[in-house]
């Protein structure tokens, strides 16, 4: 029992709070953001430390017991997510300081950006299906509001599109706890993940198994599910669309490696075949896709999608390995796409502009912005020694050792149509001649370029060094497909089944 | 009705705890109070009811719920683990950390639901500002 | 009764669909907010008293109490109706705001953000 383990959920809460009730005061309400998520980000960083001697930490909401109450359960995964969304909204909090215009922040700009780090971390760290539900749902209505604040013509129609195919996702995650509850009796993970193993009704659970894919498939943004992200993630400011990209299509893989990892692991066999096809599908169509953009921010969303396909490939592969080295890719495109996806922003916002026709010539102006983005996009393609080669080699590695060869082949084909659809924006936005006057626009600012890379430092210094962040990974891999060690840690060594019998009598 | 339904909302939000009521129940009472005032007699007299903003008071209501999980915590235990007077009080009955958190989850109920009507009523614009402008970046120095 | 309640919710969930497939922004609303009661409608049918007949509480002696009914699915569906009720103010708020600034109620012009 780690009574602690509601920090990050508490203090995110309270921030939010507070700043609502204080919001004349700017600058305590950017110092309540501030240390709201620092305090985050050192728990995440402390769970990190200690999870992967320990095993998975246990927290019991208000003292219920296990299956009855809520638990909190935090394994190798877990504490990585929290210690990596709190890591990316610190850059996002950072940069929104110096790029969000005040009526934004008047109108509750920071409290919401507490509010889905709320419910990320709360999504990360739940042992229970249905406060899932509500996480999720906490972190939707927080990136609601973002993505429509301001109001403009584009955010509200981007915005509308946003928010009904993200309520039909909810919609269907909702039904699949419904039919859940009605097959296992129960919500609590450990205790479904038990049950599961004796149950026997393979119907039902391949039904369950398939409505849980769907549902996080369209918060993923899987192919065929992905529509409203292409169309939406252009239109708010570029701070927002940074840290969507990073957490939000995240916390839906999140989702599918543990409602798969943990709860329907036999189904995950049956899966495989089509989650790999899906894996490979969502890869080539989101980069293709990216080919015919001609805007920063449409062209970066397209390689969301494509992106997720390798995490998905890590599902695909059905193996803690594979888990574990979709895992350390996932944490690696969270890093670096943010990390575009700022440094893009700080390009759009010195042209005034997001099309690649109507800019140029950034090279020479701003050295260091054209860097950073380089040095990006490398390590996006997975060149060696940046943190995309680590991520990338492990995938293929682990696919080929499973004689996975075809879908190997696509993530290897794939990455070369990264590495060229990134360059047409180094080549558009960088390389080529201006045709306006170059020294009449405005310097990029320090603010606007130290998030972006700070991230891509982080990327390079975890390529150098990629034995710990492996070595962290193949454990929470393990930790993660490990039921038994889960169940024990959630329920007692006796298992919830013996818990909630001893109660019932 | 609406001093009836003001206490019967009070009354509610007492009797919560082991019985059909709670924070959330009397604060959708109190705020069909006033949503009734407003339907009544419009926005404007529904807003002299409760001279407040809503939001804030939803926002305090978070706050002060949230507050009272925190005693467990300090104390070792899992959060919203409840702390009880031992001796309940003649007429509100037994006091403890449950019932401050449900009276903080009234307050919140009462403002999520009275701004919702009141926006929805008074139709003001919701963003005030029109088009998001391309910020020059240079522009902001007084932002940082 | 677990017929009535099967054939309610296959209702439900054919008109949402029906609804949700229309081009017009406010029958799309209607179509979300039918599905939902759909899904709680679901919800509640996979509630032991109605599927088993008894709620999962047992007294003393063994037996389910009198009269009593799974408080489980109707905590769940009480949240469901809660967050639903939220996004279905939100939605309608912002459908209100894009006819405002569109013009129209269909979804074919709503697609400047589609657009190369």
């Amino acid at each position: 029992m780690t009574f602690h383990l509601f920090i990050p959920i508490v203090s995110p809460l309270i921030g939010a709070a507070l700043a609502v009730l204080l919001h004349r005061q700017w600058v305590v309400v950017r110092a309540l953001t501030l240390i709201s998520v620092l305090i985050n980000l050192g728990y995440g960083l402390w769970l990190m430390s200690v999870v992967p001697q320990s095993g998975p930490l246990v927290a019991q909401a208000s003292g219920w017991l296990a299956p009855f109450g809520i638990s909190l359960v935090a394994d190798g995964m877990s504490a990585l997510m929290v210690m990596l969304a709190a890591l990316l909204m610190l850059t996002t909090v950072v940069y929104s300081f110096y790029s969000v215009d005040r009526e934004r922040e008047a109108h509750f700009y920071y409290p919401l950006l507490l509010l889905l780090l709320l419910g990320v971390s709360g999504a990360f760290l739940t042992g229970d299906l249905f406060n899932l539900y509500v996480w999720f749902e906490v972190l939707l209505v927080a990136s609601f509001g973002l993505i429509t604040l301001g109001g403009s013509r584009e955010q509200l129609e981007g915005g509308l599109k946003y928010v009904v195919l993200n309520l039909l996702g909810s919609t269907a995650f909702l039904f699949g706890c419904g039919l859940m509850y009605g097959f296992a009796g129960t919500l609590n993970m450990a205790h479904i993940a038990e049950r599961m193993a004796t149950l026997a009704d393979p119907g039902l659970q391949t039904v369950l198994a398939g409505v849980f894919l769907f549902a996080f498939g369209s918060k993923a943004a899987i192919v065929p599910l992905f529509f409203w992200l292409p169309s939406s993630y252009h239109t708010p400011p570029v701070a927002v669309t940074a840290i969507f990209s990073g957490l939000m299509t995240k916390v839906g893989v999140y989702s599918l490696y543990r409602v798969f990892g943990l709860l329907l692991q036999n189904e995950l066999a049956i899966y495989a075949p089509w989650i790999t096809l899906i894996a490979g599908l969502t890869m080539v169509i989101g980069v293709l896709g990216a080919v015919a953009q001609m805007n920063v921010r449409r062209i970066l969303s397209f390689h969301i999608i494509s992106q997720i396909g390798y995490s998905v490939m890590g599902l695909g592969l059905a193996s803690a390995a594979g888990l574990a080295a979709g895992l350390v890719f996932t944490a690696h495109v969270m890093i670096v796409k943010m990390a575009l996806f700022f440094i893009g922003g700080a390009a759009e916002q010195i042209n005034g502009t997001g099309d690649l026709k109507k800019m140029g010539g950034l090279a020479r102006r701003e050295p260091l912005l054209a860097l950073f983005w380089f040095l990006g996009i490398l390590s996006l393609a997975g060149i060696p020694p940046l943190s995309g080669f680590i991520g990338k080699l492990i995938l293929l590695q682990v696919g080929v050792s499973q004689q996975a060869y075809l879908i190997t082949a696509v993530a290897a084909g794939t990455s070369i149509l990264t590495f060229f659809s990134m360059l047409k924006i180094w080549n558009e936005v960088f390389w080529k001649k201006s045709y306006e006057d170059v020294n009449r626009l405005p310097r990029v600012r320090f603010g606007l370029l130290a998030p972006g890379a700070a991230l891509v430092i982080l990327s390079v210094a975890l390529g150098l060094v990629a034995g710990p962040l492996v070595e962290y990974n193949t454990i929470a891999g393990q930790q993660l497909f490990d039921r038994a060690a889960y169940i024990t840690a959630v329920c007692g060594a006796d298992g919830c089944e013996a818990v909630y019998r001893a109660a019932v009598k | 009705m609406l001093p009836l339904l003001l206490m019967l909302s009070i009354f509610m939000l007492f009797r919560g705890h082991n019985l059909p009521g709670g924070g959330f129940i009397g604060g959708l009472l109190a705020s069909s109070a006033i949503i009734l005032q407003m339907v009544a007699f419009g926005p404007k007299v529904a807003r002299r009811i409760l001279p407040v903003n809503y939001l804030i008071l939803a926002a305090f209501g978070v706050f002060f719920g949230a507050l009272w999980g925190l005693p467990a915590l300090f104390a070792g235990l899992p959060y919203m683990q409840a702390f009880w007077l031992p001796e309940p009080i003649p007429g509100v009955g037994k006091i403890g950390t449950p019932v401050l958190f449900d009276i903080g989850v009234y307050f919140t109920v009462i403002g999520v639901t009275t701004k919702i009507a009141l926006l929805l009523v008074e139709e003001p614009i919701l963003f005030p500002f029109p088009e998001m402008k391309s910020v020059p970046v240079d522009h902001q120095e007084e932002v940082a | 009764m677990i017929i009535l309640l099967a054939i309610a919710i296959g209702s439900l969930f054919g008109g949402a669909t029906y609804l949700i497939l229309r081009r017009s922004v406010v029958k799309l609303i209607l179509g979300l907010i039918m599905l939902s009661h759909g899904v709680n409608l679901l919800i509640f049918t996979m509630g032991d008293g109605v599927r088993r007949g008894g709620p999962p509480l047992v007294d003393a002696s063994g037996q389910p109490p009198a009269g009593s009914a799974d408080p489980l699915v109707q905590a769940l569906i009480l949240t469901a109706i809660v967050i639903s009720f939220g996004f279905t103010a939100f939605v309608l708020a912002l459908a209100y705001r894009s006819n405002q600034a569109a013009g129209s109620d269909d979804l074919d012009d709503l697609s400047t953000t589609d657009r190369l």
